[in-house]
């Protein structure tokens, strides 16, 4: 087993459970697809300047040998920006259950007002 | 260098006053109408401070880069068909200004009018004095913009809106070929510049892309002018108000395609596609829009119809390629300025005072209004070409220059056209004046009403029809200098001679005037039975047949949309991840290689072994429970700690830190938004469903995974590490090189996700703060915790845990706020440790106590951290250096020691703020609606 093994398989396992559970229909299941895949083009991204150990970016008379730096400036952003982007998705598809009743991607299907306590003639 | 800053004041003055009046919009007439007014006269005397080298050459320019990457410089050049344009736009712009100030009422918005008018003017005036043909294509745009909002100044009609519209349609799409011509042209010259194409008439003209340059600057040039067929936008733009219609279908918009034909004459005119385009187009105009203009009756009606002849006039004569045909048009175009400005007012006057613009329930008005009509019969006089007016001088020259072109080979077809449609120009022009001032009323209302206006509403009229009458009785000396100098610029060649008379003894054109007068005569007096005989239903209706291709256009981009997109998220993400497979398979099917490369592999221990694991348990658990949402959400936090222990591990020490905090606040989210969702949906997918989409799934994984193993058992390409890492202590001041390229090497790109970041968090706050009205706050208020609460609401310990950590927190981000330029940490990653600290408070004592004591606004904290991102870099330009350059020095305080100041700090300060800002408003909203939704049901159970 090498660390490319792992880093590799694991971007594969984040991409497959990202894309299945993008194809759902309810908005949160949608949401922790995107996260998936978030984090496995971040890993992709970062990965594309090789993978070292013990060779931070951090310079020093003494040292000689580091890793890439740019591409774990662009990950950095990309992981704030993917919070961003998070956030907003997530507020989008509250806002977009509170005004129709569902939280289906489409809007339209199977409303959930029934089994979710948020129908006003429910009694606790 | 003066000569730089008039040329750039000259530009920029007419902007400055529309600026200024949109400023002052609630102020009264006066002050808008004074402030135009002055940028205008302001304008002309400029103007003619830059008359001497203007006409006299060589012609004044400046320029400035602005894209020198795609040549577009802001070149202005003021050479004399210029210098001639301008004086137009500013003289009778001021005319209309002053026209306009009494033809508005007190009540209409003359600030909006009058910002509009001198945003047109500005627009008009870019396009005669700008250098760069790129430039003028933008100043170009502006002009249909501008007109759209003056055309459809009167938003409350409805013609006035679809007349906008349509001149918007027209002349915008025109606008688009012109900028595709343009852009032909530039490549064709091997320039933008205006003055070194100009040059290059021989290298266009034998390009193999000259008739598609031809072809796309005259549509621009024809939509503009309203030649046929695309006249028919500028009767529709009849519904401005009359001070509009005299300046833009008189000196201005319409003329600004005759301009360009004139400007671009040495490049484009001389071949026989040229030629017989131009001039058959410009032919058909003038007739077509004489004859026209013979049958209206509404009076600007029957002016717009007779602007459009007068603009195929002109039209035909730039096509002739003749130096004396030139010389025509530009007589033309003066005397066409004068007296149609001076007609426009006059109708304007005519409805101001009779309430009426038809020309069947007005007549014999020279009693009740002599002024007016005098001032308009001579205007009219001059547009039907007779002595002693300018406008015989030039319908002469016209005439004269037709037997020059044997057009389709046919000698007699332009002189016989040509003086059919001067027939017309005079038969409509002497009936708009016999019917309108002259005989018996033919109805008593508004004669009953009608009187000379003030002077300040005809004077400017009088002065322009008094021009129109010297242009005629003194052409030498008003005129002969400024035609001769333009012609120069037309043409390109030597100045011209220039003999403008009256007389010139009896020749051809003199007797094809004398037959056109006698046949605008008979069709006076024959109007009455001639009107009986014109069908108007027999002509197409333009307005219909626009409206229709509008409709159809419309529909067919609905079956477009139709026929290529579902609204169905789940179908388009399933086609977008079934293109991408396809294409990854595509790609590996035919490039051949080897999946696996030949670098050296770094073998992994048994804790990098089982946190893997653990990453993909936790993937899979998430995937199989993702409809137990609490639990997913604890889950889905072990996979961001695999992935920050990865970044540890791997030598990013940044990169962890960030996505360990980014994890908090990223579960706190969702576990907030989850307080509102419905936690336990049922399942609703079908198990082919899940199957096919479970398929996509591993065979997206397999080849993303497999390109990951790819490219990591492959040497990296040649990096540019190397200069980030030697530069960044040298050049940076800092030995965290990824905080440096951050906050130096790459600020700009920082500079633009922060500002991302801040409208994401803006977008947020503008999704919640209104979701508590209508339906979405129907079903807040209903909405009822349904798992079990701890009766505590705000639990002891916690509080009191949580008010020990705020300082030791806060401690913990401005240490790693300083030494991010160091060690790792930074802006980013110091606010998110910050926001945390404030996010523990607002869980633990509620929204309502947190934000009491909140020392900031959030908006607020996003709106600076952007100033002061932008600040330090315009500090650097202040300075001189480039945008965002960095400055960092060593100094020494005694008992702290020696220490680094570096702009950069400031830079990450920037960025510190927005992150924090976006980050709390995200948060703290949903909080405070989850409690505002809480308080709402306790009441509601209470």
């Amino acid at each position: 087993m090498s660390y490319e093994f792992l880093v590799a398989s694991a971007i594969g396992v984040l991409v497959a459970g990202g894309i299945y559970l993008a194809l759902r229909a309810r908005t949160f299941q949608v949401v922790l697809g995107l996260t998936l895949i978030s984090h496995a083009v971040n890993l992709f991204l970062f990965a594309s300047g090789r993978l070292e150990l013990g060779r931070p970016p951090i310079w020093d008379k003494t040292v000689s040998e580091y890793t890439d730096p740019l591409p774990q400036a662009l990950v950095l952003t990309a992981i704030v920006i993917t919070f961003g982007m998070t956030a907003f998705v997530v507020i989008l598809s509250l806002r977009s259950f509170l005004e129709t009743g569902s939280d289906h991607v489409d809007g339209d299907t199977v409303p959930c007002d029934a089994q979710d306590g948020l129908a006003e003639d429910e009694e606790p | 260098m003066a000569l730089a800053m008039t040329l750039l004041t000259l530009a920029l003055l007419p902007f400055a006053a529309a600026l200024a009046i949109a400023l002052t919009h609630g102020a009264r007439r006066i002050v808008h109408s004074g402030i135009a007014g002055a940028a205008s006269s302001g304008g002309l005397a400029l103007l003619a401070s830059l008359a001497a080298p203007a006409l006299n050459g060589p012609a004044p320019s400046a320029t400035w880069a602005w894209v020198p990457a795609l040549g577009l410089d802001v070149t202005l050049m003021v050479d004399p068909l210029g210098w001639m344009f301008a004086l137009l736009i500013l003289g009778i712009g001021l005319l209309v200004v002053i026209f306009a100030h009494s033809y508005l009422d007190m009540n209409e918005d003359t600030g909006r009018f009058f910002a509009s008018l001198m945003l047109f003017q500005g627009a008009m005036l870019g396009i005669v004095i700008a250098g760069n043909v790129l430039l003028l294509l933008i100043f170009w745009e502006l002009t249909s913009l501008a007109s759209f909002l003056l055309i459809g100044f009167w938003q409350h009609k409805a013609e006035a809106r679809q007349g906008a519209r349509m001149a918007l349609a027209v002349t915008g799409g025109g606008g688009l070929a012109l900028i595709g011509g343009m852009v032909l042209l530039g490549l064709a010259a091997g320039s933008f510049d205006l003055a070194t194409i100009l040059t290059r008439g021989a290298l266009v003209q034998a390009s193999p892309l000259y008739p598609a340059i031809l072809a796309l600057i005259l549509v621009g040039c024809f939509t503009k002018s309203a030649q046929f067929p695309f006249h028919f936008w500028l009767p529709h733009a009849m519904a401005a108000p009359t001070p509009v219609s005299a300046y833009l279908h008189s000196a201005t918009m319409v003329k600004a395609g005759v301009f360009l034909l004139a400007r671009l004459w040495p490049v484009l005119a001389g071949t026989e596609l040229y030629t017989v385009t131009v001039t058959t187009v410009g032919l058909v105009t003038m007739v077509f829009g004489a004859a026209v203009a013979l049958f209206r009756h509404d009076l600007k009606s029957i002016l717009a119809y007779s602007t459009i002849s007068q603009l195929g006039m002109l039209v035909m004569l730039l096509g002739f390629s003749l130096e004396a045909a030139a010389m025509a048009a530009v007589l033309h175009i003066l005397n066409h300025a004068a007296f149609k400005a001076a007609l426009f007012m006059s109708a304007g006057i005519v409805e101001h005072e009779t309430g009426t613009r038809d020309i069947r329930r007005l007549g014999g008005l020279a009693k009740a209004m002599p002024v007016t009509a005098l001032v308009a019969t001579l205007a009219a006089a001059s547009m039907a070409g007779l002595p002693p007016l300018g406008g015989f001088i030039s319908k002469e020259l016209m005439l004269y220059q037709t037997p020059k072109l044997a057009l389709f080979g046919t000698a007699w077809l332009l002189p016989v056209l040509a003086t059919i449609g001067a027939t017309f120009s005079v038969g409509y022009s002497l009936r708009l004046a016999a019917h309108l001032f002259f005989g018996a009323p033919r109805e008593a209302e508004p004669f009953a009403r009608a009187h000379d206006p003030s002077p300040g509403m005809w004077a400017a009229s009088a002065l322009l029809t008094g021009l129109a009458v010297l242009l005629g009785l003194v052409p030498m000396l008003l005129a002969a200098p400024l035609v001769g100098a333009v012609t120069g610029a037309v043409t390109g060649l030597a100045l011209p001679e220039v003999d403008l008379a009256l007389w010139h003894g009896v020749n051809l054109a003199l007797v094809l005037s004398m037959i056109a007068v006698a046949g605008g005569v008979a069709l006076l007096w024959q109007h009455k039975r001639l009107l009986g005989l014109w069908d108007p239903a027999s002509l197409p209706d333009a307005k219909r047949m626009f409206e229709r291709a509008m409709g159809l256009a419309d529909r067919w981009t609905r079956r477009a949309i139709v026929a290529t997109h579902t609204p169905s998220l789940q179908t388009m993400l399933l086609a977008t991840f079934g293109v991408t497979i396809l294409l990854v398979i595509e790609g590996a099917v035919t490039g051949g290689g080897r999946l696996t490369g030949t670098r050296p592999a770094l073998p992994a221990t048994l804790p990098a072994i089982i946190a893997w694991a653990l990453l993909v348990a936790a993937t899979l658990a998430v995937v199989v429970q993702s409809h137990l949402r609490l639990r997913v959400l604890i889950i889905v936090s072990v996979i961001g700690l695999v992935v920050s222990l990865a970044f540890a591990v791997l030598s990013a020490p940044d990169l962890a830190l960030t996505q360990i905090s980014v994890e908090v606040v990223t579960v706190l989210l969702l576990l907030l938004a989850l307080n509102l969702l419905p936690k336990r949906p049922p399942l609703i997918s079908s198990n082919v469903r899940k199957a096919r989409d479970g398929a996509i799934a591993i065979a997206g994984g397999v080849l993303i995974g497999g390109i990951a193993w790819a490219m990591l058992t492959r040497d990296p390409g040649p990096s540019i590490a190397a200069y980030h890492l030697a530069n960044a202590k040298s050049g940076g001041g800092g030995s965290n090189v990824v905080n440096v390229i951050l906050v130096d090497f790459r600020a700009y790109d920082t500079l633009g996700e922060i500002i991302v970041l801040g409208i994401a968090g803006l977008g947020i706050f503008a999704l919640l703060d209104s979701a508590a009205r209508g339906a979405a706050g129907a079903r807040l208020r209903a909405w009822r915790a349904d798992m079990p609460h701890s009766p505590e609401r705000h639990p002891m310990m916690l509080v009191a845990a949580s008010r020990i950590i705020l300082p030791l927190t806060l401690t913990v981000g401005i240490y790693l706020f300083l030494r991010g330029h160091n060690q790792p940490g930074g802006g980013f990653i110091a606010a998110l440790v910050v926001a945390a600290a404030f996010l523990v408070q607002y869980l633990a004592a509620g929204f309502d106590w947190s934000d009491a004591r909140k020392p900031f606004g959030e908006h607020n904290l996003i709106g600076w951290g952007v100033l002061v991102a932008m600040g330090t870099g315009l500090g650097a330009m202040v300075l001189g250096a480039p945008f965002l350059t960095s400055w960092f020095d060593y100094f020494a305080l005694p008992l702290i020691g020696k220490f680094e100041l570096a702009s950069a700090m400031l830079f990450d300060t920037g960025v510190f703020l927005t992150v924090l800002g976006a980050v709390m408003l995200a948060l703290a909203q949903l909080s405070h609606i989850a409690q505002r939704a809480a308080r709402a049901a306790e009441e509601h159970e209470a």
